[in-house]
């Protein structure tokens, strides 16, 4: 009976121990099962979290990371170097110039070199034939070597270096900052610089279009050097009227321009304005019109000279004019301009004022790639000076203020040949008839060659 | 009369004094609403308004028919460049002859140079051709030491130009970026278009010969499938010589070419003597949008020089 009972209990106890297993294992099933369901639903919202991340960095809007990969991309050099590789594979010259090519050192300073300025040099070698005993020049002479360094100094301004190396020794023909990003559109220079008097003032000897400079510029605005000293500089371009455009600079300087200007004190600055006015005809003519003006102290005309006191002045008022005619579709062909420029002085000197004035017109015309034809006219009172020995009798110092009685007189001819953008020879016969009544008549020439990146010249 | 000289220098310094100074407050006036954008050629132009559309205002400093390399730096260009929100430059020194004192004396701080927030120089999206590998020097003649300046005459370029543009632009004014996004996906859509007709039209005529006067064509001819075999020129910008152009008609003879590519700025006198003598046909082909009148953007600038092509080489079969 014990038995009986015994298994029955067990038969009864057993459905329920197996039910209660399975409850167990059906339980830990549910509950793997909804780990499993909490799981992938985790994975899931990582995926999508994944997918908007994804969606974003492909997003283009500005700034996205997207667009800043694809805008880096873009400026990867690409093909080239395949091109280069399969042009070295080909040529054998071009193996053996990449065999040859100079290695650069430093490493990762090696990279700073493209930071150096852009250096350029310029050669002008000039010759003579002919007469002129009142201002000879030598039969041949290296006349000016030019080394131009310029870069940008930082995001506000650059900077312009020109050493000229000639028979005179070596100086700093112009060297000067300029502020390009300053308010309210001013440009600012500070330096040595060529003044903004007229326009030939402002020319390098390189850029001329005479191998010399005229009588005008020789005898009332300071010769060859001109009106070059160290200054500061603010020009604005100034509303105007439609299409016309309208700069003031306005100029200071320490005082001391050659045989023009002398600060014998520390005051005896030099000022210097110019107003320019430029517009378009057509797309093919223009007209330049400009005024200036130059205040400075008057330099004697001889170191050991008393011919001026601390209180003498000179002043120049300019007038210049250009126009230019180049049409664009045949621009390297043909093009045609003419140019004038009037200079008035007035010189304070012991024992009285000098006025003098003095012209130069001109004119080019290019008759194709290569050739470019030209004339000059010129003609210029001169300061008389103490020095008497080599004047006519009738040309003596006036005895009161007045306009002086010696002028000179000057014509050229002129030929320039360029056998191609960097380098051109250029022939000009020049008469002048000088105040002391000699005569000279030359035949002049130019070889003018340029190095490296040369700057472009101001229009 | 001391008196009245140095009254009247002083009024004259005083008042261009106080006329630089009263007008220092003013601001240069462009369109408040519209990025005033300046390019120094028309092709840059005419992609900056593709997908600027009537939120730029775009001008070119350059003319289509003009030598992008000899620009006159005239004044009235300054007043462009002073008031322009954006300068976009071809580069590889394309401009180095004319652009530089320009940049300088606008006194414009946007457009100083690489780096300035408006300054894009485009050169950097494109793939550039014929750099120069080994020493460079100007017995070259006037040869690019960055390589070929002329990169915009592929489509693939312009496209690549275009979308640098486009996010160029969309960075300067974030407000209108999907406005910029949606001209220049149009606008490479319609490019995509184009290229598979003039593709259709070019297929014929892949792999003939050309002579060209100058370095223009690198990237078309590379696109279309042309061989330039040649120049006109013996070295760039070295104006043609008697010896080299005897040499050129017997190239031309032996070779077969017969056609010859001048731009519309070069004299055709060389040109056409040469083609008379080899029986070749001289094509002036445009660089630029606006070399004529009717190529008013970069798509009719590839239709224009296709149809070129075409009619001269079927006519030259």
């Amino acid at each position: 009976m014990r038995r009986v009972s015994v298994l029955a209990g067990i038969l009864l106890l057993l459905p329920g121990a197996l039910a209660a297993q399975q409850t167990a294992v059906d339980t830990k099933k549910e509950e793997r099962l909804q780990a499993l369901e909490e799981r992938v639903r985790a994975l899931e919202a990582q995926l999508n979290a994944l997918k908007q991340e994804l969606q974003a960095v492909r997003s283009d809007a500005p700034g996205g990371l997207g667009a800043k990969l694809e805008y880096a991309a873009l400026k990867l050099p690409t093909l080239a170097v395949a091109e280069v590789a399969a042009s070295i594979a080909q040529d054998p010259a071009a193996q053996a110039a990449a065999a040859s090519q100079l290695p650069t050192y430093g490493g990762a300073s090696s990279a700073s070199k493209a930071l150096n300025p852009d250096i350029s040099v310029i050669g002008n070698f000039w010759g003579a034939v002919g007469r002129n005993a009142v201002r000879p020049v030598p039969t041949l002479e290296f006349h000016e070597t030019e080394i131009a360094l310029q870069a940008i100094v930082d995001p506000f301004a650059r900077a312009d270096f020109f050493v000229s190396l000639g028979r005179e020794g070596i100086e700093l023909e112009e060297g000067y900052l300029t502020f390009t990003s300053l308010p309210a559109g001013l440009v600012a220079k500070v330096g040595k610089m060529r003044a903004a008097f007229g326009k030939v003032n402002g020319m390098h000897n390189d850029a001329l279009p005479w191998i010399d400079r005229p009588l005008v510029v020789e005898n009332l605005v300071a010769g060859e050097e001109g009106i070059n000293d160290a200054g500061l500089s603010v020009s604005r371009i100034l509303p105007a009227p439609k299409g016309i455009f309208l700069e003031a600079t306005g100029q200071i300087f320490r005082g001391d321009s050659e045989n023009l200007f002398q600060a014998a004190q520390k005051k005896d600055v030099a000022y210097v304005a110019h107003l320019r006015g430029y517009r378009d005809i057509t797309e093919s003519t223009n007209v330049d019109l400009g005024f200036s003006y130059a205040r400075g102290h008057s330099a004697p005309f001889a170191a050991d000279s008393s011919d001026v006191t601390p209180d003498s002045n000179t002043e120049l008022f300019g007038l210049d004019a250009t126009f230019r005619w180049k049409p664009l579709r045949r621009a390297i062909y043909h093009s045609f301009l003419a140019r004038t420029e009037l200079v008035w002085s007035r010189r304070e000197q012991i024992p009285f004022a000098q006025h003098a004035f003095g012209f130069v017109t001109s004119a080019e015309y290019r008759l194709d790639r290569r050739w470019t034809i030209g004339g000059r006219f010129d003609r210029s009172a001169r300061f008389c000076s103490a020095d008497l020995s080599m004047l006519r009798p009738s040309n003596a110092c006036p005895g009161r203020a007045t306009n002086v009685g010696l002028t000179d007189t000057g014509f050229s001819a002129l030929l320039t040949y360029w056998p191609s953008e960097f380098s051109q020879i250029r022939g000009q016969y020049r008469f002048a008839r000088y105040a002391e009544g000699r005569d000279g008549n030359e035949l002049r020439f130019q070889f003018l060659f340029v190095l490296g990146a040369h700057g472009a010249h101001p229009f | 009369m001391k008196r009245f000289w140095r009254g009247l220098s002083v009024s004259a310094g005083a008042t261009l004094v106080l006329l630089v100074l009263g007008t220092a407050g003013a601001a240069p006036a462009y369109a408040a609403d519209k990025l005033y954008v300046i390019t120094t050629t028309t092709d840059l132009a005419a992609l900056a308004q593709e997908v600027g559309g009537d939120r730029v205002e775009v001008e070119s400093i350059a003319r289509g028919y003009q030598d992008p390399h000899f620009v006159e730096a005239k004044p009235s260009f300054l007043l462009k460049l002073r008031k322009a929100n954006l300068l976009i430059v071809v580069g590889l020194q394309l401009e180095i002859g004319w652009l530089p004192p320009l940049i300088s004396q606008s006194g414009n701080p946007r457009i100083q140079g690489p780096g300035a927030a408006g300054y894009l120089d485009a050169s950097q999206f494109a793939q550039i051709l014929e750099i120069p590998t080994g020493a460079v020097t100007r017995a070259m003649g006037d040869v690019h030491p960055l390589g070929n300046p002329h990169y915009w005459l592929d489509p693939e370029n312009g496209r690549r130009i275009a979308r640098g543009i486009q996010m160029k632009l969309a960075e300067m004014r974030p407000a209108d970026a999907a406005y910029f996004q949606q001209r220049y996906d149009s606008f490479a859509q319609r490019l995509k278009e184009a290229e598979q007709r003039w593709d259709v039209e070019m297929n014929p005529y892949r792999g003939r010969k050309v002579v060209t006067y100058h370095r223009s064509w690198p990237n078309l001819a590379k696109r279309l499938g042309l061989n330039v075999v040649d120049y006109v020129e013996p070295r760039a910008g070295i104006p043609p010589s008697p010896r080299h152009t005897v040499e050129l008609i017997a190239m031309m003879k032996r070779e077969n070419v017969k056609v010859i590519l001048v731009e519309p700025y070069f004299d055709l006198k060389t040109p056409q003597s040469v083609a008379q003598q080899t029986g070749a046909q001289v094509v002036v082909l445009m660089p630029s949008v606006g070399g004529e009148k009717e190529i008013t953007d970069y798509f009719k600038l590839f239709d224009y020089d296709v149809n070129l092509l075409v009619k001269a080489f079927s006519a030259a079969r």
